[in-house]
């Protein structure tokens, strides 16, 4: 009897300290990812950008493997249960592939095949940088006409047969 | 006898009938499946995010569009801050709720109580910091079908950012009301002693998963939205 007693704190015992291991794993994590964050904003290299980008998708995955499998549990539930849940999900690998690829692709076509697409990505539009920050939302969307009308004119003199501006473009 | 079958349950065992083959109750397993269904709904939306920033030549920067802070003075920018507090809050609320789920599991209810409305309140607090921002952005000018954001490179940014971001953190933010809903009902079924009646706190694990996988969610948005 109070072999089961003892049997049942060193287990309550277990699942605390489980879950506190996993509450520091994640609020670390969280930091370091903020840390890149904060460290990317100041950086100029492109190549280095997406190798932190790359660092911070691993981190992401890291904290829902800890969250899915301590938090929700699935780690200590049965195999099959785990199986049903987790090999429907591999799915993602291939949609994540194939829809980036084809979204890439898409880009790449449009600015080899539409001039005005391409346009689009080289006009600069002036910056209203007073306005943006607890701007009433009548000047922000005052601001917003006036950035289109601006659009609107460098394409009239650069392009005239061009589309109007202010049909978007997707 | 009794420490082998302890020990390792064997497959023909499993599936002799008789039990449960996952060892798992019924709800339990239909709502793993029913996150699973979410999952997707919230994969698809994700994907088609970044499938259409792929195929944009250019992208606001989300360093200059998250970059307020609730009582800070004009022209202070703060990024990233404000949404790592909301990620914190998330975290620790989930934090509270596995703490209830092994309340419960060890027939406590003054443990399932308290850590039930510490995940309540810090649900409630999220939602707050998220209305906060959404009413932000509002008075930016930023809404579905409107972006006064510029592109990171200074061109003209279409209206697919703020669709997306709308979207995407209003469908988590609906997730988030229905478990901070869930869990009230809970906290009520608790207090009225149902779960001491029925001699188990099942109810609260499979309330747990569901707010352990809006959580789950927002490890994804967050990183997505405001990190990369």
């Amino acid at each position: 009897m109070s072999h089961s007693h003892t049997d049942h704190e060193a287990h309550n015992a277990e699942a605390i300290a489980e879950i506190k291991k996993v509450t520091i794993i994640l609020s670390v994590f969280t930091i370091i990812e903020l840390i890149l964050g904060f460290w990317m904003m100041s950086m100029t290299s492109v190549g280095l950008k997406l190798a932190i980008k790359g660092a911070i998708v691993i981190l992401m995955m890291a904290k829902a493997f800890y969250i899915v499998a301590y938090f929700m549990h699935l780690k200590h539930e049965v195999k099959n249960l785990i199986m049903t849940i987790v090999v429907p999900l591999l799915l993602f690998v291939w949609f994540i592939g194939a829809f980036l690829w084809d979204g890439n692709s898409f880009r790449n076509l449009r600015n080899d095949y539409d001039s005005y697409f391409k346009e689009q990505a080289t006009i600069k539009v002036e910056k209203k940088e007073g306005e943006e920050h607890g701007a009433a939302k009548h000047e922000a969307t005052d601001a917003k006409h006036e950035a289109t009308d601006a659009k609107h004119e460098t394409i009239g003199t650069s392009h005239e047969t061009a589309k109007p501006a202010v049909e978007p473009y997707y | 006898m009794s420490t082998t079958t302890t020990a390792s349950p064997n497959e023909a065992k499993l599936w002799g009938g008789g039990k449960s083959p996952f060892s798992s109750e019924y709800g339990k397993v239909m709502m793993w499946y029913f996150l699973m269904s979410d999952a997707f709904t919230f994969g698809a939306f994700l994907i088609s995010y970044g499938t259409v920033r792929f195929s944009t030549n250019g992208w606001p920067n989300s360093n200059e569009v998250f970059r307020s802070f609730p009582f800070a003075p004009a022209g202070v920018h703060a990024p990233l801050v404000f949404v790592s507090i909301m990620t914190f809050i998330l975290i620790v609320s989930s934090v509270t709720m596995v703490l209830a789920v092994h309340a419960g599991k060890n027939m406590d209810k003054q443990g399932v109580v308290r850590n039930m409305i510490l995940t309540i309140i810090g649900g409630l607090a999220f939602l707050s910091c998220q209305a906060w921002e959404w009413n932000h952005l509002f008075h930016e000018g930023a809404w579905w079908g409107a972006n006064p954001f510029l592109n990171a490179d200074g061109t003209a940014s279409s209206t697919n950012f703020t669709n997306f971001f709308f979207t995407i953190t209003g469908f988590h933010g609906f997730h988030v009301f229905s478990g901070v809903v869930i869990n009230i009902i809970m906290l009520i079924m608790t207090l009225m002693d149902k779960f001491e009646q029925r001699g188990h706190y099942l109810m609260i694990e499979k309330a747990g998963l569901y707010w352990h996988f809006v959580d789950l969610v927002w490890v994804f948005v967050f990183t997505i939205f405001y990190l990369l």
